[in-house]
């Protein structure tokens, strides 16, 4: 419905004298060009966004990606040295384990799987659980040397593993946005985006780590 | 461009991770522990008694406790923000079927709560509400009976929202924003067919991918400010967008008091930089591989109030540069303040700007730090200080006191969608830090946190707040998302306090949500909240034992014509004796004056006696300097200033 202004001043009276009459929803063009009005039952349609394939493998793989981390996190509780990256390590899988979980949820609210029930992409080599590599994860070859090591060889394993790891979190998330289509759904953005300051900074905390030579 | 950008930064990683061999037997023996004690006054962290402890969840249902706020009105989020009708959308539970993406096309998702709502903005009887939709316009004559005036669609991000006269600003940074306020996002144009990945470079690290190719440039697309036209609130026209490099996560509206022409918009841009190929000189990366680099600026639009079609950006200032190498990164680089301090983000942008005019200064929460900036030339913004935080993760928000000595920053960690307030997360992180600001330098005093510990379920963070105008105290009422709404004194700056609270229950407490308040803003004798989930909340003041109806009344003389927070007005009282009031309350709450001369200045207000307030102002004024506070010498001479000028 085309609200003219004759009918606005009519709907100014009628709110004026305590009729209820629905606001009106009016979607603007672009500059120089006329607007629209969108009707209550139209607007209501508008309320969310599909998510597109890409934005769907971002979260799953993200999970996958997260976890390792996680697991490399359990590793470093009894085979790591330094005290400071321990305490690091448990707020990697805080963060890590929380926004696990938001994005298990994310993807269960949108009826998508937590994992991809088939995938004949890119798989390199084991990343568990038939899942395929992300990039910066660790190889089976890494994480086996990681479990092996003790001491100041493990923290260093650690440090350089998971800068490695948390790179490739960022290759995700430039890669997420570049792809067309990609990355348009409000509560992906702000997760995507808020991974990428996240983890850009917890880089920078083990660069300084491995800067300190302690 | 990009592509040789991204090589550079695995050029990185992989020089980093061989320097690591170096080091490769250093040894430690720090022990670990929890997070270290702040060097500053927290305020402690509520009892179990509180009663915001364990409250009943629900969207709109949620069980709700208060101290020295009511709740007067809620109005639920209209067609086109609130969730979808269950009645239309029966839930469809997943199958085996659905692959990758697969399976679902066409079904709506369940989402709960529908869209996001964002920032306040106030002009007049109006209430403009952001969201990540598009902005409802609100008529609040009478608060208590907010009634929805028109409904704007335009997704685009958050929608971060100001007002001046007939001119609507809107944030638009996510991917899905277009010029014409479509909301159909960016589709591939027809028959479009990505060109083949590129391998990966032969030295990245193992996991690497084939790298999909970028999107097409989408003339469409759009990530800046948008400017709209409001002199018929029926019908509101968009009249300009101004691109930006990494579009605007949140911006602040700019008024030089010397130029009634023109006004100002700071672009604060937290996104992905855009390619050149869709907007003109746009690149991102290292300002030492890339001097042009749109990381580390901020943008400046200026905006002619006759012709805002012609707004445009007209500086991008470097203000993290290095005042003495020219380095464009001169601030924080990240990193780790010591063991057991919280995580920084690198510093490359600013997520928020407040300005505050009258004083020609803003304050600036950029990620890794805080920052002083001299606006006087709002075109050419220079770095006065900057201070880092070991516990500080994200610097989000800032407000000043209103004698601009003190101001305070809030940080956002975790993002605003993450559960921080729980028993185990420090309260001084994720928290507000109160910095005093003396000639130009800030100085850390305190940290606080709505003191009441939250679920797991609701997300909670120190999030946007405004000053509540009582005279005599500094006052601000703050969101914290699902751990509601506090109002905190931070007068003196080395021990803030609570003052009142709201809250509600978890939107869900069997799952995380997000909701909560995103804004809690003061305006003309009422607070408005723009509950992410639930709507617009008006609240009220009401006495308890911090907060007397004399300072309520005295904020309640203060009436802003149009309200920005993030453009922080310059408060001044009427000299009436509401405001003498609440002075009165004040020095009798602290003591600072004996009850006997309590009663003697509540009498002669009375009785209009003009010689005896005569007598007891110069009293006072005398009696100042010994006050024991600032805070009650100030407010014993802004007393003696109402007494003495009285008329009858």
């Amino acid at each position: 419905m085309r609200i003219g202004p004759n009918l606005a001043v009519i709907l100014c009276w009628g709110a004026a004298v305590g009729f209820s009459q629905p606001a009106p929803i009016v979607q603007p063009g672009a500059p120089g060009k006329p607007g629209k009005s969108v009707s209550a039952a139209a607007a209501a349609k508008l309320g969310v966004r599909t998510p597109v394939e890409a934005d769907v493998e971002f979260m799953q793989g993200m999970i996958h990606h997260h976890a390792q981390a996680v697991e490399m996190v359990d590793l470093l509780r009894t085979r790591g040295l330094r005290k400071d990256l321990l305490a690091f390590g448990e707020r990697i899988t805080i963060s890590q384990s929380d926004e696990i979980l938001s994005m298990k949820q994310w993807l269960t609210e949108r009826r998508k799987p937590i994992a991809p029930a088939h995938d004949h992409a890119h798989h390199h080599g084991n990343g568990g659980a038939g899942m395929p590599m992300m990039p910066g994860m660790l190889t089976a070859e890494q994480m086996a040397a990681l479990a092996k090591a003790k001491g100041s060889e493990f923290d260093q394993l650690f440090l350089t593993g998971m800068i490695q790891h948390h790179i490739g979190a960022l290759v995700m998330v430039e890669e997420l946005f570049e792809t067309p289509g990609a990355g348009q759904e409000p509560v992906l953005y702000d997760f995507a985006t808020d991974v990428d300051n996240t983890q850009r900074a917890e880089i920078g905390i083990m660069r300084g780590m491995l800067k300190e030579k302690r | 461009m990009k592509r040789t950008f991204i090589g550079g930064r695995w050029a990185v990683a992989i020089g980093l991770t061989l320097s690591a061999v170096g080091v490769w037997s250093q040894e430690t023996g720090k022990a670990p522990g929890p997070p270290k004690p702040p060097s500053v006054y927290t305020n402690p962290r509520a009892g179990a008694g509180d009663p915001r402890i364990g409250l009943k969840g629900g969207l709109h249902d949620a069980a709700e406790a208060a101290n020295g706020m009511v709740r007067i009105a809620t109005l639920p989020k209209p067609p086109g923000f609130a969730p979808g009708d269950p009645n239309t959308t029966p839930p469809e539970p997943p199958t085996e079927e659905q692959g990758v993406g697969g399976g679902g096309g066409g079904r709506r998702p369940n989402i709960q709560y529908g869209s996001t709502n964002s920032d306040l903005a106030f002009s007049g009887n109006h209430l403009f509400v952001g969201n990540y939709n598009g902005i409802n316009f609100y008529d609040i004559d009478d608060p208590g009976k907010v009634k929805l005036r028109t409904s704007l669609l335009c997704p685009g991000g958050q929608g971060d929202v100001s007002v001046h006269g007939n001119l609507l600003f809107m944030s638009a940074e996510a991917m899905n924003g277009r010029i014409d306020c479509g909301s159909q996002g960016i589709p591939l144009p027809a028959g479009y067919k990505p060109p083949p990945p590129e391998p990966p470079a032969p030295n990245a690290p193992p996991g690497t991918r084939a790298r999909r190719p970028p999107p097409p440039p989408n003339p469409d697309r759009f990530r800046g400010v948008r400017i709209f036209d409001i002199s018929d609130l029926a019908h509101p026209k968009q009249v300009a967008t101004v691109q930006s490099c990494r579009g605007s996560h949140t911006h602040t509206l700019v008024i030089d008091p010397k130029d009634k022409e023109n006004v100002y918009i700071y672009i604060s841009g937290t996104g992905p930089v855009r390619q050149a190929d869709e907007l003109a000189a746009c690149s991102g990366g290292d300002p030492e591989k890339n001097p042009e680099t749109a990381l580390f600026r901020i943008d400046i639009i200026k905006v002619p109030l006759a012709h805002p079609e012609q707004a445009k950006i007209v500086n991008s200032p470097r203000i993290f540069s290095d005042d003495k190498t020219g380095a464009l990164n001169g601030l924080w680089k990240g990193g780790t303040h010591g063991e057991g301090t919280q995580t920084t983000s690198v510093t490359d942008k600013c997520h928020d700007i407040t300005v505050y005019s009258a004083l020609g200064l803003a304050a600036g929460a950029c990620s890794g730090n805080g920052i002083l900036l001299d606006i006087r030339d709002p075109k050419n913004p220079k770095r006065l200080d900057a201070v880092s935080d070991p516990n500080y993760a994200f610097w989000h928000s800032a407000n000043f006191s209103n004698d601009g000595k003190k101001v305070l920053f809030t940080d956002e960690w975790g993002g605003g969608s993450q559960p921080r307030c729980r028993e185990t997360d420090p309260m001084h992180w994720g928290a507000d830090a109160i910095f005093t600001l003396d000639k130009g330098k800030l100085t850390l005093a305190s940290y606080y946190k709505m003191p009441a510990a939250q679920t797991e379920t609701e997300n909670c963070v120190a999030h946007n707040g405004s000053l509540v105008p009582i005279p005599g105290r500094d006052v601000l009422v703050q969101s914290w998302y699902q751990g509601g709404v506090s109002v905190v004194d931070f007068t003196d700056p080395t021990h803030p306090f609570e003052v009142a609270y709201f809250d509600r229950g978890p939107t869900d407490s069997t799952k995380k949500g997000m909701g909560g308040q995103w804004s809690t803003y003061w305006y003309n004798g009422y607070i408005y909240g723009a509950e992410i989930a639930r709507g617009v909340d008006v609240f009220k003041l009401v006495p308890n034992q911090f907060l007397t109806q004399g300072e309520i009344d005295a904020a309640n003389q203060v009436h802003f014509n149009e309200l920005n927070v993030q453009n922080q007005p310059k408060i001044t009282w009427p000299s009436n004796f509401i405001v003498a009031r609440a002075y009165v309350d004040q020095l009798e709450r602290s003591g600072a004056l004996p009850a006997a001369r309590i009663s003697a200045v509540t009498a002669a207000m009375e009785k209009g006696n003009r010689g005896q307030l005569q007598s007891l102002a110069k009293g006072l004024e005398k009696d100042s300097a010994g006050a024991k506070t600032a805070a009650d010498r100030e407010r014993m001479k802004a007393l003696a200033g109402i007494l003495k000028a009285a008329r009858r």
